[in-house]
């Protein structure tokens, strides 16, 4: 076998390995799609995805949500805390990150092998006493303990992220500012945020879908069917009707990860930027 | 001058108070950090520890009994085959998470056309992952008359009813892990691309086939970044609990009852603070002995090539 009969072998495999990896991979979520228009009698009667009959009825029905509250009130609740965690995530990991990386102080290094050591610290040995704790200062049933946390850069994964891209940034900038007569928090909001935007976007874009995607913490701390968020009621309804209608369950859910998928195409680049950084330099 | 003398020779470093308040200036930065860890991470580190040597049911008051909860942990078999089965499934999830991740970055790693277009494919079900709806759909998956008995129906093969088998259960949440292997690829993917491509041309000289180039280049030079996903992909594995609780439920027969699932229902369920601290606790421990061993055993399997570790 000649060396390039060899390779052309080895390319088509590849491309064969790929597309079959990706037909696997993404076949579950085309399938997904065109169940939610399928009646139910369909959707267990055939592997493809394009219905024989579409419908819409499944959505229409989806919206109706519960007693009065329909499906876009319990999405709304979801971003009700997860845009705040958001925007307060990014502030306190800036400020945070801004500390370490550009100021001396004593105990800096006690400081920073602590900030890493909680990247190690399971969350499942804090859960018991966090829920007691927000019981006593009466935050039970509200969005405060998945916001607040957040708010003292309790996301100690952004921090470090932040850490190493200012790393990367030369000081000259800063130095010239201070020269110009900049304090320092002018010099942060000034040079330090508009060369860190892409890191801050992708700190952003995460915790976004993080705390969109969280299920525990909203499990644990809300109770109030009017306070659920989307994912709480998912389940909820899950359990309630799994007997019967099918392709309501599915547009739901569907609907429910439009958002973060949107979110994840329009930045892609951010995405993969971001965990690419925090993983391999450190 | 003279300040700068003073600041040479090391005496003194502080001339008075305000002097001082200026060169520590910057921990004002990261103090409300130092706050919220004092109150969210600290405290009830230190508090869970304590609860797990009490009797302490969230409506009465809490009594000291030493060991007995953990004793009572070790003589349970239920509690037994919960730690069991969270040591299976991550044991079982993460190596292969890791071996697909990589292999699929290496692939990717040659000069592919389209990378971007199969790498936004495979990095989507690690965004949607662990959200209710992916959760939902997995249960549509292998219901007994769902997709994939359909698709194995094609086959000839039998139905398998997946949710209600014990083995078929753990497989179940086990591939849902697995299906989300983008994340660490992404993280490979861009380690890959840092090994110069003139060490694969020097080998290739020699005669080393594709194989041993991966082997006795690719993975030694790569080994900092196995070692990361490693151990972050382990300590989350020890503590699922979104797929088990909502695909399977724990079940059957507790087959998919991981620790984490055992802590929800001994805290939240029948509210025994103490126990469930002590269950945490315990797999606390152990998560941190498997980080530990991991730490240990870098000096010899990773490679830094600048070496200053990490």
């Amino acid at each position: 076998m000649t060396r390039e009969k060899r390779d052309r072998i080895n390319t088509f495999l590849r491309y064969l390995i790929l597309i079959l990896v990706g037909t696997v991979m993404v076949y579950p979520l085309i399938w997904m799609v065109g169940a939610s228009f399928k009646t139910n009698a369909e959707i267990f009667s055939s592997i493809g995805f394009i219905p024989k009959s579409p419908t819409v009825e499944g959505y229409v029905r989806g919206f109706k949500g519960y007693e009065g509250m329909t499906l876009l009130f319990f999405m709304w609740n979801t971003y009700k805390f997860v845009l705040p965690k958001v925007a307060v995530t990014v502030f306190s990991a800036v400020f945070t990150a801004y500390g370490f990386a550009r100021f001396q102080f004593i105990g800096k290094k006690f400081s920073f092998a602590v900030l890493l050591s909680t990247l190690f610290l399971p969350q499942v040995v804090l859960n018991v006493p966090q829920y007691i704790l927000f019981n006593q200062i009466g935050w039970l049933d509200s969005y405060l303990p998945l916001i607040i946390p957040s708010l003292f850069a309790g996301d100690t994964y952004f921090v470090y992220m932040l850490i190493q891209f200012l790393r990367g940034i030369p000081k000259e900038l800063e130095e010239a500012a201070k020269i110009d007569g900049c304090n320092v928090l002018q010099t942060l909001w000034y040079v330090i945020v508009p060369m860190l935007k892409p890191s801050i976007v992708s700190c952003a874009l995460f915790q976004f879908m993080w705390a969109s995607n969280d299920f525990m913490g909203p499990l644990i701390y809300v109770n109030t069917v009017a306070k659920y968020p989307v994912s709480i009621f998912l389940r909820m309804s899950m359990d309630a009707d799994v007997g019967f209608e099918w392709n309501r369950v599915l547009a739901m859910s569907l609907i429910a990860i439009i958002p973060s998928l949107a979110v994840f195409f329009m930045a892609q680049n951010s995405f993969v930027d971001g965990i690419a950084a925090g993983g391999v330099k450190g | 001058m003279e300040k700068n003398n003073r600041k040479n020779l090391g005496i003194s470093r502080y001339k008075n108070p305000r002097d001082f308040i200026k060169k520590n200036f910057g921990f004002l930065f990261i103090l409300p950090w130092w706050i919220g860890f004092a109150i969210f991470k600290f405290y009830p580190f230190m508090a869970s520890f304590i609860y797990s040597f009490h009797e302490y049911n969230l409506f009465r008051t809490a009594t000291f009994v030493g060991l007995e909860n953990y004793k009572a942990i070790l003589q349970d078999k239920l509690t037994m085959t919960a730690f069991g089965q969270t040591f299976k499934y991550a044991f079982f999830t993460v190596p292969l998470e890791l071996s697909f991740a990589l292999f699929i970055a290496y692939i990717l790693n040659f000069k592919i056309r389209g990378v971007n277009f199969f790498r936004t494919a495979y990095y989507i079900p690690s965004i949607l992952g662990g959200s209710v709806s992916i959760a939902v759909l997995w249960r549509f998956l292998f219901k007994t008359e769902g997709l994939i008995n359909m698709i194995s129906a094609k086959f000839g093969m039998e139905p398998f009813n997946w949710l209600g088998d014990t083995r078929g259960a753990f497989l179940v949440i086990v591939l849902l892990r697995i299906w989300q292997f983008g994340s660490p690829m992404v993280i490979f993917l861009a380690a890959l691309k840092g090994v110069s491509a003139d060490l694969y041309e020097a080998a290739s000289i020699d005669g080393a086939g594709k194989w041993r180039q991966f082997f006795n280049i690719t993975v030694p030079l790569i080994t900092p970044v196995i070692f990361y996903n490693f151990v972050t992909q382990l300590c989350h594995k020890f503590q699922e609990f979104n797929g088990p609780f909502i695909i399977t439920r724990g079940g059957p027969l507790r087959s998919t009852t991981l620790v984490s699932l055992l802590v929800y229902n001994n805290a939240f369920k029948s509210y025994e603070m103490g126990m469930a601290s002590a269950i945490a606790w315990l797999l606390f421990l152990i998560i941190t002995t498997f980080t530990i061993i991991a730490f240990v055993s870098q000096k010899y399997w990773v490679y830094y090539s600048d070496e200053d570790g990490r």
